[in-house]
């Protein structure tokens, strides 16, 4: 498969605070993303997947180290527009990267800095209002939306650049259990039915279960990469750097530890229940 | 509290005055602002305000929106009458006390002047009534375009405008959440003089500042993300474009300004 992003032993500090020694938010990284793939990062606070994420689209550039977007070097300035249009980036906050007053004429906002016909402008804006569902709210005023469907109005600019990835960094982070699904489930189905890349930076367990790849990060570095079942299943790691596994994975490895032998890659509630009734010798319900 | 703040209020219709491209109105609004100062008497006020009636009932906009715009200036009304009541000479109305001041030639003034004030707030308003606030924009930075070649950065202003209007509402919001904030530790924001009073705004300024520099710089990360790069070959979504309509009322105002200049010239 081709890769959509690499990284090549990328270092990034930020500026040091006066008296104080720069410490690296991102250490000697190197990695390589899938094109079509769904990847989401972990890490709790100040671990480096923000900054990570920002490199994706040449928000920041590496202190030392490459970052290439399909093979397009972000620290060339002739591509920086080229490599923004290719990689969409998704903020945390949805009120502060909406720049127009209507929803149409925000998600019109990309293709109007690439210059694009008007006439394209326009099938651009409803195809995207239309893959996250938002269409019915074309007219309608940002500000009087819910936030995940604000976050949805910003994701659906981003899809007007027609993007190969998308980025999202934390940007379920201030939305509610229902506004974080919403936005989960355009995001799944744009990654399903366009085969665009999604990068997903999040520090909510859960909204891993249904990744191809998941990344954990810790000091700048990635601690740990694999499919959510492996990753998962290394519970004690996990608590080492501050997370937790799903609850799932939780009461398996409880058992576990009572003398029984479960599988620890059930994510899911029906895995975990298949699981464990298997193990104690009742029959799976329908 | 601060729910019903607003600015460049827009009353959304479908009608003629609605549908006239920005540009037109605008260019309109300058014709009968011309026409408005070259009219010396009752009867070329007469004319101008046959043709601000005849729009306002076209634009369907109610009255009581038009006057509720004239509140605000009603001080400034008083004082210019009554400034042209007293300090014009010329005959005196009557020889009784304080008539004696005021004479024809004051009255027949403030009487224009109040006219001229109250008709010029109403013809401004009536654009703003009827133009939502991005086409207002629009227009502003279409009509404003040529003066690039002097080098003003004309696109920045429309896009600062309208990133503006764009966080009114947001930032309303959020100076409400912190008054409440404020409040549930035992701010006071009611009661006191004026200087006490303004004294207790500051606890809510300074978050408010602190957290519209942020928001200003996320929006800016933001807008880069979105490969935003300035003015240079930038498209619109939506183009303007002069329709038969604009050219026909653009020519009416001209002619307005035309008519006002020869009832001058015949001292009508």
């Amino acid at each position: 498969m081709a890769t959509m992003l690499e990284t090549n032993n990328l270092t990034f500090y930020y500026p040091a605070e006066e008296g104080r020694e720069a410490t690296a938010a991102v250490k000697d990284v190197t990695l390589q993303i899938e094109k079509g793939s769904f990847v989401v990062v972990l890490g709790h606070n100040g671990s480096g997947k923000s900054t990570l994420a920002k490199h994706m689209n040449a928000v920041v550039l590496p202190s030392s180290g490459k970052v290439y977007v399909e093979g397009m070097d972000t620290c060339d300035e002739q591509l920086l527009l080229e490599i923004r249009r290719r990689v969409g980036m998704v903020f945390q906050n949805p009120d502060n990267q909406i720049v127009a007053n209507v929803v149409e004429e925000d998600v019109a906002f990309a293709p109007e800095n690439l210059g694009v016909d008007t006439d394209e402008i326009r099938r651009r804006v409803d195809a995207a209002l239309e893959a996250v569902g938002m269409s019915e709210f074309a007219r309608h005023a940002p500000h009087l939306l819910s936030g995940g469907q604000k976050q949805r109005i910003a994701i659906a600019g981003v899809i007007a650049m027609e993007p190969d990835c998308i980025v999202l960094d934390e940007a379920t982070a201030m939305l509610d259990p229902a506004g974080r699904r919403e936005v989960l489930s355009a995001v799944k189905r744009l990654n399903r039915e366009r085969g665009i890349t999604v990068v997903l930076i999040t520090h909510h367990m859960n909204e891993a279960e249904d990744a191809d790849r998941l990344l954990v990060m810790d000091h700048g570095q990635v601690a740990m990469d694999g499919t959510p079942r492996q990753v998962f299943a290394r519970i004690a790691e996990l608590k080492a750097l501050g997370l937790t596994s799903p609850h799932t994975v939780e009461l398996l490895s409880a058992l576990n530890e009572s003398g029984e032998l479960l599988p620890l890659d059930a994510i899911t509630v029906e895995e975990c229940a298949d699981a464990i009734c298997r193990a104690f010798g009742g029959t799976v319900k329908e | 509290m601060l729910k019903d703040i607003t600015l460049g209020q827009f009353f959304p219709g479908n009608t003629l005055v609605h549908r006239l491209d920005p540009r037109t109105k605008l260019a309109c609004v300058a014709l009968y602002i011309v026409a408005l100062f070259t009219a010396k008497s009752f009867l070329a006020y007469g004319v101008i305000a046959v043709v601000l009636l005849l729009s306002i009932r076209t634009s369907r906009v109610g009255w009581k929106a038009l006057t509720r715009g004239l509140k605000p200036i009603l001080i400034i009304l008083v004082f210019t009458a009554a400034m042209n009541l007293f300090f014009n000479e010329g005959t005196p109305i009557a020889d009784v006390w304080l008539l004696r001041r005021i004479t024809w030639e004051g009255l027949e003034r403030a009487v224009m002047m109040v006219l001229r004030i109250v008709m010029l707030i109403m013809g401004t308003f009536l654009v703003t009534y009827t133009t939502s606030p991005i086409r207002l924009t629009d227009g502003l930075e279409a009509l404003l375009n040529p003066l690039k070649k002097l080098h003003l950065p004309v696109h920045e202003l429309a896009m600062m405008m309208s990133i503006a209007l764009r966080f009114i509402p947001t930032l309303i919001e959020e100076t409400d959440k912190i008054m409440s904030a404020q409040k549930a530790r035992g701010a006071d924001f009611e009661s006191g003089g004026i200087f006490q009073r303004a004294r207790a705004l500051v606890p809510i300024l300074v978050p408010l500042f602190i957290s519209a520099f942020r928001r200003a710089d996320e929006l800016a990360t933001a807008m880069e993300c979105r490969c935003y790069h300035g003015g240079e070959g930038r498209t619109k979504l939506h183009v303007l474009r002069y329709e038969k309509r604009d050219y026909a009322v653009m020519a009416g105002f001209a002619l307005l300004v035309v008519a006002m200049i020869v009832m001058r010239r015949l001292g009508l």
